[in-house]
């Protein structure tokens, strides 16, 4: 696992990465997506089931042909597995050996799959090799058996194809390409000229077969389609051209019957091709964001684009917007930092170009993106496009400020927005527009935050690299006939020797302003606005300043860029002390004292959570991830959670969420990610398990647990032991009396579950007592999760599949008293 | 999927006054009717009963007009020097006017010779007026005294010797019938009590009084003087309500119009202000060819009547409210046409099938969909759209810039259109609102059609304009700083403060300079 323990990713925030299949009964989509293959519902958009297993990157995923409950997964950790999608049950794993890039299937190929490696022995060389799958018993097999097909291919998934009915097979690097035919153990090359004529670009960016007749069509990098047909010849083969693209065409898929060819680009336009021909074609323009890759349904009703920013868009088969599915929208780069909506406890970043999306954590969706630039956003390299800075929001979330800048560097089109949220609308309107509210970037943006006082306190403070800081306050409109009755407008502008004005910051009662100006700190009065007292630690300039909150509140923390994480005591207008730390990252906890300090040292990422009025960290977490964190964010719970460890308390009130520099969202979390994924996976074991009958809820997953141990003893998957034993008494609660076994048998099971659980039992312990019933044993592999955990802490390479031999051990037992038991009372039957 | 998103054009707050109700009402009077009178026109009082006549004082006579004459109805010439201050009485029925010679004439509006004289003041008397029990006269003159009269028998009932100045203006309280006001050059506004033998209150106005008024209710006093116009609580003693300063001459003049809602106040500073009088700010303000000495409004504000010092009558008629009324009768039907089966709620058995809402594009927004950069600009550079809608124009420019294709879009252009471009660029370019993007359009076409200059004489003379007007707006521009650089000098020598005052105040425009001195 790439990330240390406690450090887990919300599910969904990584982007799918690869291909997507979609499904002969048009009712999933799946999806690799990191390290996991998602299951989604088509028709509810919902994500159904979530398959991890893999330790890298999955690289690509399809269907067994011989059985479409079945999948096949690739990945860089250089296994195949295949995978029971329906219930989200690995079957077999074969372990290939070297990088698996691509895969493919074939119908007409028994067991054996297609993969894409690296050449050995030379960098940046890749071969298509076919690995045959060996029928053995037990989980885990080798697969050793490696031919090669084709030397040379591209890396990517979308450089090979495989003709129809498994007859050849494309494959398409720079500006080569090759047919390799299996009957005839025939190889044909083709390659265009490198020489760019008129702003062409002849290099290859994907290929895709006919389905039925022998044609294929390639894409190309200056946006041309050619469909090459009689390649059987050497000499004589032909090709057509197809022209609208204006950028990279970067994934191509004919429709079943072949009539139809779907391409589409940077253009961000789905482009639909009839017969072949040039002159008709239908466009789906406008999908949001460039596509990646292409796919089309089995049946042909549905086809799916895959769009850079991290969403799938489902289109009809008349080409018509059906449904997107979306997590974190990924935008190019999150200038806006990690705001949290204290309205929704949404995460607030970058969106879609221009847009602003809030992102609930706690159903990992989007709960809708705000259109802040307005203007229609073109999809073309090299424009300068205006895109959304800053962000900040008032305490009680009803003023939302945003700042939109075009690319332009020496003369920004700047714009300051103020959005007030309309309650019957439900969403944020704008009231005020300012344009070029300072003459460069602005470099920051705070509101001042007033819980007691009414709206009238309520005051923006902007900073600029123009060398001032503006105040802006609300105007009333006399005028009764207005449309809104207030608006904003400038109150006040400062600065401080002509320095450029880097950060703000209010203190918690609002009567400070904190303005830092490069090297210094300056402290202002925000009744008067006069210049109280400046602080400075040279050299370096300030990067981040923050007041403390609550019992802290007299001291400012400040982070410089030579590393010096400083603390002054407003008080005595003194240094309190400092620390030598190169902060990244400084967050103040809106709910408590705690501030955190993301620092980077040489390629890692460490988390120091302190309070002001003791230079000692309360916590530290070193090495917390291998990117650069770029921002965090508190975002505060709904009700405190009940944190036992005591390193953990100032978890409490709020969860901690950092983004880092490759767009992944992480959180520190003191469950695992096993515990925080049960419940789903439950909820679709018994909406599958039919019929469902009480019985089957209660027994069924003793039942599946012992089946799946059956067939692998050495590889249980760790969620199976997760069961917990309290939704089963649950359940059993809440079955009608008549369909329960005997209240004999019941009573122990209840008694049990209503015990404490020894802390700290050892494995030894627990083997001797052989009797205890299995919901007593399942809590314990509980306990004895926690304890694991904090040994994960010492390794931090924990793998999901994987298990010690110790909890080997313990299933074992858990194995032996789970079948006892069961079979004695069914026997009573 | 998203939908075409509009091209938005940004909408620009329109310079000078805003449009609101009030400005509305008060623009809504005909063009001017112009009277030349025999000399300034020191006071008009509009009769307080149908039809509304109203008599004008200028130099030795009193004109009485008709609504909609020109020509005076009636005139009272019986005057050996000049007249002033002909007032009405409550009941419309009798004329009172002051003197040069010291005398009171009071007139049956009906008759032509004076019904009554009355003889006490010493010196001029520029003020007279009815008590509102219809059969007391109080007059100010002069000789520092303002004295009270029985009509009746035309004997004076007492006289009050209290102001140190002329006495130039006063008013009767409408509602006690004992109660009067005057106010004097000696800074001070006098409430007189006819039951007793000196003045009630006194209330200091701290410039000559040149008028006063009392609010129909009794209980506010306004008082106009040097370039003041202050409000008084009455029933508070005398408290300085507010104090408004919006001439810069001295205010002549006071009037309220039918409602009490508005306060107008004329000056010798050649505009009439209009305060609302619940917030006490200027609304409305008109303006005139010279100084204004007297104002009257009619009831229901029917007609506005100013007199100048040069002798000119000014009247304002109210326009007719007709035309609303038509346009609504007009719109009824359509409306029923347009709602018309909309209305229906669909019953259980029907099938409904939804039509999709068109969307209505204006022409540049579906050229730019379609990316046709060239013909966009094409479409707003037609007249109508160029002249009465600039900002349009600049926005499919700005629009054109951002997608890259700005160049393209304004090359490969004939004569004409050159011209019409060129004409529109050097229009606009100095407006501040438009001037960076039009400065790149005029980049571009300057780049564009290089080669071609010499070609056509058109467009040469207008790159000569472009020229010209760029140059002025320089020379204009240079002025403005030089301007600047000597008040911060100023302002910099008023401030005691800190050296970061004076940074501020650099770095800033004109307004913000005005805001922080005025904290200071």
């Amino acid at each position: 696992r790439r990330c240390p323990r406690g450090l887990r990713l919300p599910r969904g925030a990584r982007a799918p990465s690869a291909g997507v299949t979609m499904f002969a009964p048009c009712r999933y989509l799946l999806c690799a997506s990191g390290d996991f293959v998602k299951v989604y519902s088509v028709s509810t958009e919902e994500t159904l089931r979530l398959m991890g297993g893999h330790a890298d990157l999955v690289t690509g995923i399809q269907l067994n042909p011989h059985n479409h409950m079945q999948l096949y997964s690739s990945s860089l950790d250089g296994t195949i597995k295949l995978w029971d999608f329906m219930d989200g049950i690995p079957i077999k794993t074969f372990t290939v050996g070297s990088k698996l890039l691509a895969l493919y299937t074939l119908a007409s190929a028994e067991d054996s799959v297609f993969v894409v490696i690296p050449k050995k022995g030379e960098r940046d060389t890749f071969q298509l090799v076919s690995v045959k799958l060996t029928k053995g018993a037990g989980q885990d097999l080798e697969a050793k058996e490696l031919s090669v097909v084709l030397d040379g291919v591209g890396a990517s998934m979308k450089h090979v194809a495989f003709g129809r009915e498994g007859a050849y097979v494309v494959s398409v690097k720079d500006v080569n390409l090759q047919v390799y035919f299996f009957k005839r153990k025939l190889l044909n090359r083709f390659s265009l000229s490198t020489m760019k004529t008129k702003g062409g670009d002849n290099h290859f960016s994907c290929v895709v077969c006919h389905p039925t007749e022998d044609c294929i069509a390639t894409g190309h990098a200056d946006g041309k389609i050619r469909l090459w047909r009689n390649f059987h010849h050497r000499k004589e083969y032909t090709y057509s051209t197809l022209h609208w693209h204006h950028d990279i065409v970067k994934d191509l898929a004919f429709s079943m019957e072949g009539t139809r060819l779907l391409s589409g680009g940077v253009e961000s336009v789905l482009v639909q091709w009839h017969n072949e021909s040039s002159c008709q074609k239908d466009f789906l323009p406008r999908l949001g964001s460039p596509i990646e890759y292409i796919s089309m349904s089995s049946d042909g009703a549905l086809c799916c684009t895959l769009h850079t920013d991290n969403r799938i868009t489902i289109i009809n088969s008349n080409l018509r917007f059906s449904r997107s599915i979306q997590g974190l929208i990924k935008s190019r780069d999150v200038k806006t930092g990690l705001v949290v909506d204290p309205r929704t406890k949404a995460l607030v970043l970058n969106g879609e170009p221009g847009h602003l999306q809030f992102y609930s954590l706690q159903s990992d969706q989007q709960l809708f993106s705000l259109d802040i630039v307005q203007r229609q956003y073109i999809h073309q390299a090299g424009l300068k496009q205006s895109d959304l800075v800053k962000v900040a929001f008032s305490a009680q979330g009803t003023w939302l400020a945003t700042v939109e800048e075009s690319e332009e560097v020496t003369d920004p089109e700047l714009q300051l927005k103020l959005w007030f949220y309309n309650e019957e609308m439900q969403s944020f309107n704008l009231n005020t527009r300012i344009n070029t509210p300072h003459d460069n970037h602005i470099t920051d943006m705070c509101f001042r935050d007033m819980d007691g006082l009414g709206d009238d306190s309520l005051i923006l403070v902007t900073t600029g690299r123009d060398c001032v800081f503006k105040v802006w306050v609300m105007v009333e409109d006399t005028d009764p006939e207005a449309q809104q009755s207030v608006s904003w407008s400038c109150d006040f502008v400062g600065s401080y020797h002509n320095y450029q004005a880097t950060n703000c910051c209010f203190s918690e009662d609002g009567s400070l302003l904190a303005v830092s100006f490069e090297e210094t700190v300056t402290v202002w009065d925000s009744l008067t606005w006069d210049l109280k007292c400046t602080f400075c630690h040279p050299p370096g300039n300030i990067r981040n300043i923050c007041f403390g909150r609550l019992t802290c509140s007299k001291y400012l923390i400040g982070v410089t860029d030579y590393g010096f994480l400083c603390c002054w005591n407003l008080l005595t207008c003194a240094l309190e002390w400092s620390a030598h730390l190169n902060v990244v990252v400084l967050q103040p906890d809106p709910l408590s004292e705690h501030i955190a300090a993301v620092s980077w040292l040489s390629k890692e990422s460490s988390l120091f959570v302190f309070k002001p009025n003791e230079p000692r960290p309360v916590y530290i977490q070193r090495n917390v991830c291998k990117e650069k964190i770029l921002l965090a964010a508190f975002v505060p719970r709904d009700e405190p959670e009940m944190i036992s460890s005591e390193k953990y308390l100032w978890l409490r009130k709020s969860q901690l969420f950092f983004l880092t520099d490759t767009q992944e969202l992480m959180t520190l979390s003191t469950k695992s990610l096993e515990e925080r994924l049960t419940p789903s996976s439950k909820q679709l074991a018994v909406e599958e398990s039919l019929p469902v009958t009480p019985f089957s809820l209660l027994l069924g997953k003793h039942r599946r647990q012992q089946a799946q141990e059956d067939i692998d003893l050495g590889k249980p998957v760790v969620h199976n032991k997760q069961e917990q034993a309290s939704p089963a008494v649950k359940e059993l609660l809440h079955t009608p009396a008549h369909v329960l076994p005997s209240a004999s048998f019941l009573c122990t099971i209840f008694i049990n579950s209503l015990l404490i659980s020894k802390e700290n039992k050892s494995a030894e312990e627990v083997a001797d007592e052989v009797e205890m019933e299995s919901e007593k044993a399942e809590d314990d592999s509980d306990e004895e999760d926690v304890t694991t955990m904090e040994q994960e802490d010492t390794s931090h390479m924990e793998l999901l599949g994987e298990m010690t031999c110790k909890l080997s051990k313990s299933q074992e037992k858990e194995l032996r008293r789970i079948r006892k038991m069961d079979y004695s009372w069914i026997s009573a039957f | 999927m998203a939908a075409y998103k509009p091209l938005v054009v940004q909408a620009c707050p329109k310079l000078g006054e805003r449009i609101t109700q009030d400005t509305l009402y008060w623009r809504g009077y005909k063009t001017p009717v112009q009277i030349k009178e025999f000399g300034a026109v020191n006071k008009i009082d509009f009769s307080p009963v149908p039809p509304y006549n109203y008599a004008v004082t200028a130099s030795s006579r009193i004109h009485i007009y008709g609504r909609y004459s020109q020509e005076p109805i009636k005139t009272f010439s019986r005057f050996r020097d000049a007249a002033y201050c002909a007032t009405y009485r409550d009941d419309g029925r009798l004329l009172a006017a002051g003197s040069e010679d010291g005398s009171i004439c009071l007139f049956d509006v009906g008759g032509k010779a004076p019904l009554r004289q009355f003889e006490g003041h010493t010196k001029p008397v520029h003020l007279v007026g009815f008590l509102s029990d219809k059969y007391r006269i109080f007059s100010g003159g002069d000789d520092y005294s303002s004295n009270l009269w029985d009509i009746p028998s035309a004997t004076e009932i007492i006289s009050y010797s209290e102001h140190t100045d002329y006495v130039r203006c006063g008013c009767a309280s409408k509602v006690n019938a004992d109660v009067f006001i005057t106010g004097s050059y000696d800074h001070t506004v006098k409430l007189f009590d006819a039951r007793t033998k000196s003045s009630v209150m006194t209330i200091e106005h701290g410039h000559p009084v040149e008028s006063v008024l009392l609010f129909p209710s009794g209980g506010l006093l306004v008082s106009a003087g040097g370039r003041y116009v202050k409000v008084w609580d009455v029933l508070k003693g005398g408290q300085l309500l507010v104090s408004l300063k919006n001439h810069h001459k001295t205010v002549t003049c006071l009037c309220l119009n039918s409602s009490g809602q508005r306060l107008l106040s004329g000056s010798l500073d050649r505009h009439v202000k209009i305060y609302s009088t619940t917030s006490y700010k200027v609304v409305h303000s008109f303006n005139y060819a010279t100084s204004i000495l007297s104002l009257a409004l009619s009831p229901e504000d029917e007609t506005l009547v100013v007199g100048m010092t040069n002798g000119v009558l000014n009247v304002k008629h109210r326009k007719p409210e007709e035309k609303n009324e038509n346009s609504q009768k007009r719109r009824q039907p359509v409306y029923r046409t347009y709602v018309k089966g909309r209305t229906y709620m669909p019953k259980q058995e029907d099938f409904c099938v939804s039509k999709p809402v068109k969307r209505v594009l204006r022409k540049y927004d579906k050229l730019l969909r379609s990316f046709q950069s060239s013909k966009a600009l094409d479409a707003v550079l037609e007249p109508p759209i160029m002249l009465h809608t600039p900002e349009v124009t600049v926005a499919v420019m700005q629009e054109l810039h951002r997608r890259g294709t700005l160049r393209s879009a304004l090359a490969g252009r004939d004569e004409k259109q050159v011209n019409l471009l060129l004409t529109f660029v050097a229009r606009r370019v100095i407006e501040p609102r438009f001037t960076p993007v039009l400065v790149t359009v005029a980049d571009m076409i300057t780049d564009i059609y290089q080669p071609v200059v010499g070609q056509s004489a058109i467009v040469d003379k207008q790159f000569l304009k472009l020229q010209e007007a760029i140059g002025k707006e320089i020379d204009y521009q240079e002025e403005l700083l030089e301007v600047l650089g000597m008040m911060d000098t100023l302002f910099a020598t008023f401030t005691k403060k800190r050296d970061t005052c004076l940074e501020e105040n650099k770095s800033n425009g004109l307004t913000e300079i005005i805001e922080t001195n005025m904290n200071y």
